[in-house]
């Protein structure tokens, strides 16, 4: 029997374990699992890679439409007009677990083989923050695990927000949000609340449906904006051509610049009073504490929402 | 002439022996037994169940069964529950409802799950069906109180008002109001999922005193709890209730109103709700514990011992949903209390806190499944699990049914043993032979689905998170488990081979969900290509496929059969591959 394997959360230390790795080999050879006779195969056998470098380039590619971008949202942001993008830094809209995550993937590993080793889709190390904090408060339950790269652990560790896991309908997450547990004191409490996500409607105008973003795992005005533009920029597209289309066919870059650049929308929430009011103008944690749900409204619109914002501040302070 | 006449039964005397079938799947047998036996049956089946609204168009079905009375459908893949399918994807009732208005006057059931249902629809329903009588939607989203207003009153015979688990959106409750006075048919109500503070007491006191009918009732968490005796006097007879929010000063007024209420209830066997509940409270429900069978307190945030007490005084006890304050020792309570028990549900108190906040483990689960003997149907929720308890566990209890673990870490290891836990599923899949659904979660290598595909051959739905080393692992569940019919797998190695060389397979499923896997752009091409009674979508968020290699792997993956072709209703996000690509062409120039 080989020694006990150390998993830890995000996989970095995986490899590929020998002992798997011929019980796999052996399986194969005994079911006589013959792959290759299968009439389908894609004719790219084994040594295809899942090409991350390229979609990299694509994604942020995407992205550069959003220095134009900025100029719509950024009026109703706080300290207003500095908004960078998150592209490669993992991003906080994104979860852990989200290989996309603007996160890059060990260059050669052949995903599609059986000795991938790969538990779960693994970031590299320089990728987030938050990857380390997580492998921290890990390393307090694995025996003899990785230590010591120096972040001390927080006194209520709560772990990086995976899309969708567990698996809990959101009716209960809200439930819970708003009771934080007997059991615990204060501290534990306070750090729970912190933990539970708050899922908001998101709706913009001329769009047909709304869509549902988590604040909690926003943890800033940039990272938010961020996130309703990924979005809602299929609706800019969408706009422009038809389903099932691809953007090929229908629009180009400098159209969706032209539509951001025009200032055609700002964002605005609904705080609990039933007001509408500007997004940015408060404190992010005011904000997320206020906020019933969000419209990406046409600037027309919002014309008027500005001086009540500015009073109700005020009022407050 | 007598010979023939021998050998053939009147149609009415037929139709009336078919009367007594009523499982969909006893039906499909018998009309296929002959020509005349299709023909008879088609025109009495009277209940029909799409499990995938775009397996099939509403003309169809219409046209196969003219006289249906009752309709079930169902939309949106099962991940959706958990945000993984972004909003917008589709599950659209309407189209369904139009066609139905028309052709299905008598028209009297209609249930949903996890479908989009406009005000729209609602209105439209209203105004079609003269004798609608239920209105199931679980799951389901897109609707305000104005559709439900509309519901309210124009429906003379509605007897069946249930909306689960839904996201309606609330412009308030005077929607209840639009129930007209000459209304007394309702048997059921659940409203647990309406928000909004406004609440029309009056209005809701009404309605429930003249529909003396009135068995199930289920309050939303608006409703106080001092309002509740005075609805259940008017309601002596409910059979499922569902409280509001349980709490209030401690008065002794409100205690006694609230016990004396409760005490004339001599037929609830449910009860539900308990959203903030005060312990001291509870005793109040004390008089009817011993009649229930069905308690949900997935809510209700009770210590232990709390829990303990209130278990206690229900033995008979079939079906609990609670937190997990309930713990290890409150689980050996129930244990030993409840031995009708036959479903557990056990809920995470804090899902997002990486340590545990309470003493429950795999310790519970392996005094129930050792204490409860009819125990079929388990969802726990835990932070740690050892081989050696899940093997204990399906030993005690190979009748289960339906078991679902989630380890809230993933890949989280026998905490014992620090080896997957492949062995301990082995065991469940092995020992449980007529398990139909199944959920992992933990370390799991390509073995546990080897052992899965070897024994599991009743099993019907399988949901896969986070485990698995590679393309074997699928292959082992495609080809080895021939009763599955629904498979969801997120964040798995998983790639092309297994899914390319099983692509038959999928055609007698009804789905197969993969998000964050590894197959790619060109594998769902591929398979979209080949096979043509097969929709395969991607959804992807980052835009079109093909402007990235065909090699790079799509972000989301559901491919359903379906009988009749693409969609029209898909968001920019969602892309169908499409049969053929001279086709493609083809439709391409429709749609300009």
């Amino acid at each position: 029997m080989s020694k006990p394997i150390e998993h830890d959360y995000i996989g970095l230390s995986e490899q590929p374990l020998p002992s798997m790795e011929k019980s796999s080999d052996t399986n194969d050879k005994k079911n006589g699992l013959r792959l290759k006779d299968t009439e389908l195969r894609l004719g790219l056998p084994g040594s295809d890679s899942p090409e991350r470098e390229d979609h990299d380039q694509n994604v942020l590619s995407l992205k550069s439409f959003v220095p134009g971008a900025k100029r719509g949202f950024s009026d109703a942001l706080d300290g207003g007009g500095k908004w960078v993008f998150s592209g490669g830094s993992g991003g906080g809209s994104e979860g852990l677990f989200s290989p996309r995550g603007g996160g890059k993937n060990n260059g050669g590993n052949d995903l599609s083989g059986p000795d991938s080793g790969l538990g779960g889709p693994v970031l590299k190390d320089g990728a987030a923050q938050k990857p380390q904090v997580v492998q921290e408060k890990k390393s307090q339950r694995v025996a003899g695990s990785i230590h010591g790269n120096g972040i001390t652990a927080a006194p209520a560790p709560t772990r990086a927000q995976v899309v969708g896991w567990p698996p809990i309908r959101s009716f209960r997450k809200n439930t819970m949000a708003s009771h934080p547990s007997k059991n615990d004191d204060d501290d534990n409490a306070e750090a729970n609340l912190g933990s539970e996500c708050l899922y908001v409607k998101v709706s913009m105008d001329g769009a047909p449906y709304l869509r549902k973003v988590d604040l909690k795992i926003s943890g800033s005005y940039k990272e938010l904006s961020s996130a309703l533009e990924k979005m809602f920029s299929c609706f800019t597209i969408g706009q422009c051509g038809s389903n099932g289309v691809s953007s090929r066919d229908g629009l180009s870059e400098s159209r969706l610049i032209d539509l951001l650049h025009s200032s055609e929308y700002v964002l605005t929430y609904e705080d609990k009073d039933g007001d509408w009011m500007l997004v940015g103008d408060v404190p992010w944690e005011m904000f997320t504490n206020s906020c019933k749900r969000l419209r990406i409204m046409k600037s027309t619109e919002a014309i008027g929402l500005a001086p009540r914002a500015m009073e109700k501040c005020q009022n407050r302070t | 002439m007598h010979k023939k006449m021998a050998f053939s039964f009147p149609d009415e005397v037929l139709e009336h022996v078919f009367s007594f079938i009523q499982s969909d799947k006893d039906r499909n047998s018998v009309s296929m037994v002959c020509k005349s036996w299709y023909e008879i049956e088609r025109y009495c089946r009277r209940k029909v169940f799409v499990g995938n609204c775009y397996a099939v168009s509403p003309r169809m079905v219409i046209r196969r069964f003219p006289e249906f009375r009752s309709i079930e459908l169902k939309g949106k893949p099962h991940f959706a529950d958990f945000n993984l399918v972004p909003d917008g994807w589709g599950g659209y009732v309407f189209p369904w409802i139009a066609e139905m208005a028309g052709a299905l006057p008598w028209l009297e059931e209609i249930k949903l799950k996890r479908m989009v249902v406009t005000d729209e629809s609602l209105e439209l329903i209203a105004k079609s069906f003269k004798n609608f009588k239920v209105l199931v939607l679980s799951s389901c989203e897109g609707f305000s109180t104005d559709g439900l207003a509309a519901i309210a009153a124009t429906c003379k015979n509605l007897k069946e008002l249930d909306l689960r688990d839904c996201e309606g959106d609330d412009l308030g409750w005077h929607w209840l109001s639009y129930f007209p006075d000459t209304y007394t048919s309702l048997v059921s109500l659940n409203i647990s999922c309406l928000g909004s503070d406004e609440v029309s007491f009056s209005a809701l006191e009404r309605l429930v005193g003249r529909c003396t009918n009135l068995r199930t009732l289920r309050l939303n968490r608006a409703v106080p709890l001092d309002k509740i005796a005075n609805i259940l006097r008017h309601a002596p007879q409910l059979v499922e209730f569902g409280t509001g929010s349980y709490t209030a000063d401690l008065r002794p007024d409100i205690y006694s109103d609230l016990a004396g209420a409760f005490s004339s209830c001599k037929e609830l066997k449910s009860l539900s709700g308990f959203w903030d509940v005060v312990p001291a409270y509870l005793p109040a429900i004390y008089p009817v514990c011993s009649k229930l069978t069905s308690l949900n307190l997935s809510y209700a945030t009770l210590q232990s011992s709390d829990l303990i007490k209130l278990v206690s005084h229900c033995p008979n006890l079939q079906r609990l949903l609670v937190l997990d304050y309930i713990e290890d020792s409150g689980l050996e309570a129930l244990a030993s209390i409840c031995n009708d028990l036959q479903e557990l549900r056990v809920f995470p108190s804090d899902p997002f806190g990486v340590e545990p906040n309470v003493s429950l483990t795999e310790q519970g689960l392996v005094a129930v499944s050792s204490g409860c003997p009819k125990l079929q149907s388990v969802l726990y929720f835990c932070r740690q699990m050892s081989n050696e308890a899940l093997v204990t566990i399906a030993k005690n209890r190979p009748n289960f049914t339906r078991f679902r673990l989630c380890i809230i870490e993933p890949t989280t290891a026998d905490y014992l043993t620090l080896e997957p836990l492949d062995v301990g599923f082995g065991a469940i899949v092995q020992y449980c032979k007529d398990l139909q659904r199944l959920s992992l979660s933990g370390l799991l290598t390509d073995r546990v689905f080897e052992y899965i595909g070897t024994y599991a051959k009743k099993l019907e739905m399988l949901s896969i998170a986070f485990a698995g080393d590679g393309d074997l692992g699928l292959h082992h569940v495609l080809s080895g488990c021939e009763s599955l019919r629904k498979l969801e797998i997120r964040d798995c190695p998983f790639g092309d081979k297994a899914l390319l060389a099983n692509a038959e397979k999928l055609e007698t499923m009804r789905s197969l969900w993969m998000s964050s896997c590894a197959v790619s752009f060109g594998a769902c091409k591929l398979l979209g290509q080949k096979m043509p009674r097969l929709n395969v979508e991607v959804i992807d968020e980052r835009g079109p496929p093909d402007s990235r290699p065909e090699s790079c792997p799509v972000d989301k993956l559901y491919i359903y059969r379906t009988l009749v072709g693409p969609r029209f209703d898909m968001p920019p996000f969602v892309w169908t591959m499409e049969d053929d690509p001279s086709l493609q062409q083809l439709s391409r120039a429709n749609l300009m």
